[in-house]
């Protein structure tokens, strides 16, 4: 498979603040319709409930049931940060990285075998989380390199088999030491024995949003949001890594060693998906359930509509992070009486279906904010 | 009694967002004749052919055909008015037979089931009557340049067409080809057949046309009868102004040798045969070297290997008395060797990146313009600033313009500036003219002549036989990934380069 | 034995179906990653159809119509990553990876709305699907799925139709050039790529058992046909090998716990995982001599050259 670099190129432009402000706009106008439609939903569901039973409660997300919902926003919110980041940050180095939900599920091995089993403090757990994540982003990027394999075909490979890996490890036929047969899930941190430091500190968070699983892991995440973008924007390693990711051909041509950037690329996308998971799982949100082997966490997939909504900006996938949370946590507050609370995955896949074309809109905000007079010289009429 | 044109173009004007590219053009083509449409890059030859073959539509300006108006508005129109066309860049499909090609579009079919045994007769009898020799069977990827022109000269005649367009059509071919097509079209012009011949070769015209019609930027310059004209005039009716046709430099004062290449060979893509074989030169501090040869005969290849784009398979390469043979690009380049690449679009320019990240592609990475592995974006922000100024280097908003936007002839000074800015002792320049128009050839040409009396070496890769006979101080053919012959330009001619470039000759080893 | 070769079939058959779908939509220029997503909307419109439709119906016509509203289903859904790609110029793959992601979440609002339970699970009778041949006991999505293998090669090499297609997938710019419509030539492909995608999805969910969950989707076996029409090197009856071979792996995972291969003491996980180890083993050796249409996955602009 020969993927289009071109649309990839204009992904990963890094923007001056005028064309920010352009993608900012056209984030907002997919959202838009995405919430238009999903309202359409609702009403050919049930046309009586529709906007205080439904859209209303889709809209207020957490709010509706605050501080508690507000709480599991930021709670999940952490971890699609951070696959957000990955898929962001393959894209601005010219990769799509669709296997950040098999990156996220070697990260969520990596963190549950520290934690209960190695009875390891939370950060080393979040070290080894990413390390395993990285080192499952690593096999597409050899392969894309040393191969010239598409890095799309072989990530969605590997997200089946480390899920079925995984899955075989913890579960064990029933008798694996992570696995807690009595729930079918993976022995829950919060109550396990001896397990004092394995799960992130929440500095009294839980207590003022009345849960317990609000960690510091939202700020984590923002941090290393912060970091990606310096890196990105203001080293030569940034410098390189983007050089590759637009003009493989032109790095190599200025002395680039543009194979080992591209592995590189995979294994830091590979981390970030694989810290997320750590985020989530150390936090305590919910437990792994070694039984589903027929859907790839959907965190992995949330993350390529948290990039594009930022249009692959670092700092831009903390707030289409926090958007998507918003909404599928209010997606949960759907009385299921009327309404599925898929709704709300329904309305980010119609967003993210929007934004892989959101390259329009961003060309037609632009022409109309500059009145349509701006004449870009299209650069190559000769010939 | 009104002339008879089959085809007229009248007041034609077609734009792009942000230019204008053809503006209130008129061409008229007469029955039976050969019709040249001369124009520099970039003058709208090539829309004005798109309009008339019915790819663009034109916002002003009528087609008329015998005198009566037609609409084209797409390939299929004007496939039924008898218009065909030889494109420039061939419309072949590299894995379908030459037969599947020359059918394509107008497959002989009966309830949509193909039918191709009467196509290969028709085929088989035009390909006899003309001489244009094809395998009907030979996957296109398979068959040499040649063969697949005249692949595009039987589609356009299985489709019974009259009016021929060639755009282009020279390019690839050496100069003894040239004259076999010029053969096969004053052929087609006494079978009554009407020709558009578009080029910006003076000498074919000169040779083969009855008329031309010229272009300039974009608008009308002229029509002229090519029996009462010069070459001189031509080229002021093409330029506007009078035109340096030769290039002013003193004789060259070769110093010491600062590349010798001792029989590298390079691998070819597919695992097919070695793309350059036995390659064995020096050149000079304070001479200009010129690759002559056809498209496509090992010199890309080559220079991947002087390079190190590509790995070369034998032999050695010295530079400055050390062997650099297996060294990395970016040890090359430290060392002094600057490459004006061939494709400035794939490897010349990352055309997302600004202006000013372009300008530091090759050096980004010294202390100059990084501390710590932060790049210093105020360094990289005031070199890129001289560099456009020192170079006349235009583009919208400076240091930060997206080089995409740029203008090729704008893009090509920004690469020529930032490899000669880095001071090199080898500038390897690789068709560093194609696709630009006169005024940013002249500029390029002065640029590299200049580099040569500063007494470096410069080894330049062209098609162009022109450029290579004006600029070089030394001719190396290649011909089949092998040097076949040295020439003196002040002693040889185009004509004996031709020889050489086509495989008919070859001198021997040591002369 | 004769399970191993019944599960082979039933499941190589759908392989081959999705497969000679992308094959298709490929060979037209496009890139259709969202196969998986047009499994289970075919998937999730036919067992609609089928619990929909009276019973009192004739078993014939039940198989008829419910697999039509599948294949025409795939089609409309198709359309969505058509106009992406088509007439917007997305990227192919973002765009396809949407339609997965958005039809997992439409089928499951759909049966959700649907099911009496509230639940995602419908429940469905696939009897008139069924057919004994010497204790063989197989679907009719068997013999419907050669038939197709042999129009799709048919239609492929020996039309007007296919060699348009084709060349609108190695080279829009030449076929246009000829008067081509490629925009029309593309939507052909992606169109029988959603019809021929969804009837897979629907032999993959109906023949083996009565009740689905629509939250678990087809489990990834729309991107194995991705893998499975690329060993198959984009031609019919390669495709044809390749589905069946890949299919042995999955029809292990299903008879692992019932016949010999107990003894092994492999878990279903393992069968699992073969199918996609082997692809990429597979991949790994024949990715030096690809045979991927040329023009595949780039936007075609009337307007460039």
């Amino acid at each position: 498979m020969s993927g289009s670099m071109d649309k990839k190129k204009m992904l990963s432009r890094s923007g001056t603040g005028r064309s920010a402000f352009v993608s900012v706009l056209a984030a907002l106008l997919c959202i838009l319709i995405g919430l238009v439609c999903g309202y359409l939903v609702l009403l050919a569901i049930n046309a009586e409930h529709a906007w205080a039973d439904g859209f209303v409660r889709i809209l207020k997300g957490g709010f509706y049931d605050a501080p508690y919902g507000v709480g599991r926003t930021l709670a999940n919110a952490a971890p699609l940060v951070m696959t957000g980041l990955s898929v962001a940050f393959a894209f601005k180095t010219g990769l799509f990285n669709i296997g950040a939900a098999g990156q996220y599920t070697l990260g969520a091995y990596g963190a549950l075998y520290c934690a209960i089993v190695l009875h390891l403090p939370w950060y080393v757990g979040l070290i080894a989380s990413a390390v395993l994540g990285g080192l499952w982003g690593a096999i597409p990027g050899l392969f894309k390199a040393y191969l010239n394999i598409n890095e799309v075909i072989t990530s969605i490979m590997f997200n089946w088999i480390g899920l079925y890996l995984v899955n075989e490890i913890i579960y064990g036929n029933g008798t694996g030491v992570m696995y807690d047969s009595r729930n079918t899930r993976t022995w829950n941190l919060r109550r396990m024995e001896g397990a004092e430091g394995v799960t992130i500190p929440d500095f009294g968070l839980n207590d003022m949003f009345q849960t317990n699983s609000t960690t510091i892991a939202i700020f984590l995440s923002i941090v290393v949001a912060i970091l990606i973008w310096v890196i990105l924007d203001k080293t030569t390693f940034g410098y390189e890594l983007k050089a590759v990711g637009l003009n493989k051909h032109a790095a190599r041509y200025a002395g680039i060693n543009e194979k080992k950037n591209l592995v590189l690329s995979m294994v830091i996308a590979g981390a970030l998906a694989g810290f997320g998971a750590g985020l989530y799982y150390l936090s305590g949100v919910s437990e792994w359930n070694p039984l589903n082997s027929t859907t790839l966490p959907a965190m992995g997939f949330n993350g390529i509509s948290v990039a594009l909504l930022a249009s692959s900006n670092p700092i831009g996938t903390i707030f289409s992070a926090l958007f998507i949370s918003h909404i599928t946590v209010g997606g949960s507050f759907l009385s299921t009486r009327y309404y599925p609370t898929e709704v709300a995955d329904l309305i980010s896949g119609i967003i993210i279906y929007l934004c892989a074309f959101s390259m329009l809109f961003r060309g037609k905000i632009a022409k109309l904010l500059s009145g349509g007079k701006r004449a870009d010289k299209s650069g190559e009429k000769e010939g | 009694m009104a002339e008879d044109y089959v085809i007229e173009m009248l007041h034609i004007t077609k734009e792009f967002p942000g230019i204008k590219a053809n503006d209130d053009i008129t061409l008229q083509l007469r029955r039976g004749e050969v019709h040249a449409l001369l124009g520099e890059n970039g003058a709208g030859k090539s829309t004005l052919m798109s309009v008339l073959f019915g790819l663009y539509q034109p916002e002003q300006g009528t087609i008329r055909k015998n005198g009566k108006e037609v609409q084209i508005r797409d390939p299929n129109d004007a496939n039924a008015l008898g218009i065909g066309m030889v494109h420039q860049h061939f419309k072949l499909v590299e894995c379908f037979s030459v037969l599947d090609n020359i059918i394509l579009g107008v497959e002989p079919n009966k309830l949509g089931f193909l039918q191709k045994a009467e196509a290969r007769k028709k085929v088989m009898a035009l390909s006899e009557k003309y001489g244009l020799r094809v395998d009907p069977d030979a996957l296109v990827s398979d068959i040499s340049v040649g063969m697949q022109q005249r692949v595009e000269i039987l589609k356009m005649l299985y489709r019974d067409n009259e009016i021929l367009i060639f755009d282009e059509p020279t390019a690839v071919l050496t100069p003894q080809e040239i004259d076999e097509l010029m053969e096969i079209m004053r052929g087609f012009k006494k079978e009554g057949k009407s020709i558009l011949f578009i080029t910006h070769k003076l000498n074919e015209i000169m040779a083969v046309a009855d008329r031309c019609t010229v272009l300039r930027k974009g608008k009308y310059a002229g029509v002229v009868d090519i029996a009462h004209t010069t070459k001189e005039e031509l080229s002021r009716l093409m330029v506007g102004r009078d035109v340096q046709l030769q290039v002013e430099k003193a004789p060259a004062k070769p110093g010491e040798v600062i590349l010798d290449v001792q029989g590298v060979t390079v691998p070819g893509s597919n695992h097919k045969k070695d793309a350059v074989r036995d390659v064995s030169f020096q050149v000079r501090a304070g001479e200009i070297v010129c690759l002559a040869g056809i498209e496509g005969n090992g010199q890309t290849e080559f220079v991947y290997g002087l390079t190190g784009l590509e790995k070369v398979s034998a032999g050695k390469i010295t530079f400055c008395g050390q062997d650099i043979t297996h060294t990395s690009i970016r040890q090359r380049s430290k060392d002094g060797m600057s490459h004006i690449p061939e494709d400035r679009h794939k490897h010349g320019l990352i055309l997302d990146y600004s202006l000013e990240n372009n300008m530091v592609l090759q050096r980004y990475w010294q202390s100059e313009f990084q501390n710590h592995g932060f790049i210093r974006k105020d360094k990289v922000r005031e070199y890129s600033d001289r560099l456009i100024e020192q170079y006349d280097v235009r583009s919208g908003q400076g240091s930060v313009t997206i080089a995409r936007s740029m203008s090729g002839g704008n893009q090509q000074k920004a690469i020529i500036a930032r490899e000669i800015d880095r001071d090199p002792k080898l500038l390897v320049a690789v068709q560093p003219t194609r696709g630009l128009d006169v005024g940013a050839i002249e500029y390029i040409h002065h640029q590299i002549v200049a580099q040569r009396d500063a007494g470096k070496a410069v080894l330049l890769v062209s098609l162009e036989l022109d450029e290579v006979m004006n600029l070089s101080d030394r001719i190396l053919v290649m011909y089949e990934g092998e040097v076949v012959g040295e020439f003196d330009p002040k002693t040889t001619t185009v004509q004996e380069l031709g020889l050489y470039m086509a495989g008919a000759r070859k001198q021997g080893k040591g002369e | 034995m004769l399970l191993l070769i019944k599960y082979t079939l039933l499941y190589g058959i759908v392989l081959m179906l999705v497969a000679l779908g992308g094959m298709f939509s490929e060979h037209s220029g496009i890139i259709n990653i969202a196969l998986e997503g047009i499994m289970v909307i075919g998937g999730v419109a036919g067992v609609l159809a089928l619990t929909l439709l009276p019973a009192s119906m004739p078993a014939w016509m039940i198989v008829v119509v419910s697999i039509l509203a599948a294949a025409v289903a795939g089609m409309v859904y198709s359309l969505l990553l058509a106009f992406a790609s088509i007439n917007l110029k997305a990227d192919q793959t973002i765009g396809g990876t949407a339609l997965n992601l958005l039809a997992t979440a439409v089928a499951v609002v759909l049966s959700k709305y649907f099911s009496e339970s509230g639940s995602a699970k419908l429940n469905y009778s696939n009897r008139p699907f069924l057919f004994n041949i010497g204790g063989l006991e197989l679907s009719v999505f068997v013999p419907l799925g050669l038939v197709l293998l042999v129009i799709s090669f048919v239609v492929m090499y020996k039309t007007r139709l296919g060699l348009r297609l084709r060349a609108c997938g190695e080279h829009p710019q030449a076929a246009a050039s000829v008067g081509i419509n490629v925009y029309k030539m593309r939507y052909t492909g992606v169109l029988i790529s959603g019809a021929l995608g969804a009837i897979g999805g629907m032999a993959y969910i109906v023949p083996p058992v009565q009740t689905w969950n629509f939250e678990v989707g087809v489990a990834g076996a729309g991107f194995l046909a991705l893998a499975v029409m690329i060993f198959g090197q984009w031609k019919p009856f390669h495709i044809f090998g390749a589905a069946m071979f890949f299919a042995v792996f999955k029809s292990l995972a299903n008879i692992a716990d019932s016949t010999f291969l107990a003894n092994l003491g492999w878990s279903s996980n393992i069968y699992n995982m073969m199918p996609f180890i082997a692809s990429m083993i597979i991949l790994a050796f024949t990715s030096k001599n690809s045979m991927a249409p040329k023009a595949e996955g780039i936007p075609y602009d009337k307007g460039s050259r």
